[in-house]
């Protein structure tokens, strides 16, 4: 199984992105922004970062990137695409998910291991979760707020696209205290928090066993692979 | 040399954090009277020719699409400068 992951100029996470790809099990093929080519991966990570500084607005002139255009076509064909923290912004100004992310309620940037629970695990990039299961992943972002129209958050809500949800406290004043979010079809999963920094006991958020040891994370390319091989 | 200007801002009813901390700034700095303060962005697309109708109506199709998000922000003014 080949997953891409795609590095913007700006983007920061895509090594360790990679290297969450290689320790569920696959291989991470390394997809660049000015290059329509993607290469015949089986999915695709866009990982977290500050794509062209942030530059208009978070993720809007990534989604422009010749890369993204060959994305959202495959996408839209059911393709899986995660989109982590700039990913997510980067999905939401793709349009392949709704809505959109401004700057934190508090106005600081946030940087914590953060409580979620899934809400949603009939998705590409969830089914290896439990449904309600309460998980932790580390979160760091400044313009993480998510906010949809009225009626697009009650489409939203109707039909079970929520699929990350805070606990613990909602750390930038999103809506509904959304954390993630799935598209109708369950291949486009984008979210804040950053699953890719829980993947491998000695760097992960702490938990009640031990320091550093979680993650939860994996679990998010074990789903990948689980829809890959039942596809 | 000729220019569109295509101004856009945050909607109204959207923190502005920007706005927010400029404000707290100017009312430590005595001004009272000035009660809020909103910050949104002018982008000017500069032509090396003359500005014909169909730019100004592509002009506002990018407003639209590209240089404003419609979630969060509205184009408020586009128009030409010579």
């Amino acid at each position: 199984m080949k997953i891409g992951v795609v590095t913007f100029p700006g983007t920061l996470d895509d090594r360790d992105a990679a290297r969450a790809v290689r320790l569920a099990g696959a291989e991470a093929i390394s997809l660049w922004h000015a290059d329509a080519d993607i290469k015949k991966v089986d999915a695709v990570v866009l990982p977290g970062g500050f794509s062209y500084g942030d530059y208009l607005r978070c993720g809007a002139i990534a989604a422009q990137a010749p890369v993204m255009k060959e994305i959202i076509k495959k996408a839209n064909q059911g393709l899986p695409v995660l989109g982590i923290c700039n990913g997510f912004q980067v999905l939401v100004e793709s349009h392949l998910l709704p809505g959109g992310l401004i700057r934190n309620e508090h106005q600081h940037f946030i940087c914590r291991d953060q409580g979620l629970r899934v809400e949603n695990v009939d998705t590409a990039w969830t089914n290896a979760f439990s449904l309600n299961q309460e998980i932790t992943i580390p979160l760091k972002n400044g313009e993480g707020g998510y906010i949809a129209t009225k009626d697009e958050l009650a489409r939203l809500e109707g039909e079970g696209l929520v699929t990350f949800r805070y606990i613990g406290g909602n750390p930038n004043g999103s809506v509904n205290d959304i954390a993630g979010l799935r598209n109708e079809r369950g291949n486009v999963v984008g979210l804040m928090p950053h699953p890719e920094h829980a993947v491998e006991p000695g760097f992960g958020p702490d938990t009640a066993t031990a320091m550093r040891s979680g993650v939860d994370g994996l679990l998010f390319f074990k789903s990948v692979l689980n829809a890959l091989v039942n596809a | 040399m000729p220019k569109i200007i295509v101004e856009v801002m945050p909607k109204a009813d959207l923190l502005d954090p920007q706005g927010k901390a400029v404000a707290n700034a100017l009312h430590r700095a005595g001004n009272k009277d000035i009660a809020a303060v909103r910050i949104g962005k002018r982008i000017e697309l500069h032509f090396e020719r003359e500005i014909k109708d169909a730019d100004i109506e592509k002009a506002r199709q990018l407003g639209a699409s590209f240089l404003s998000n419609d979630v969060i922000e509205d184009v408020v003014n586009v128009h030409v400068e010579n």
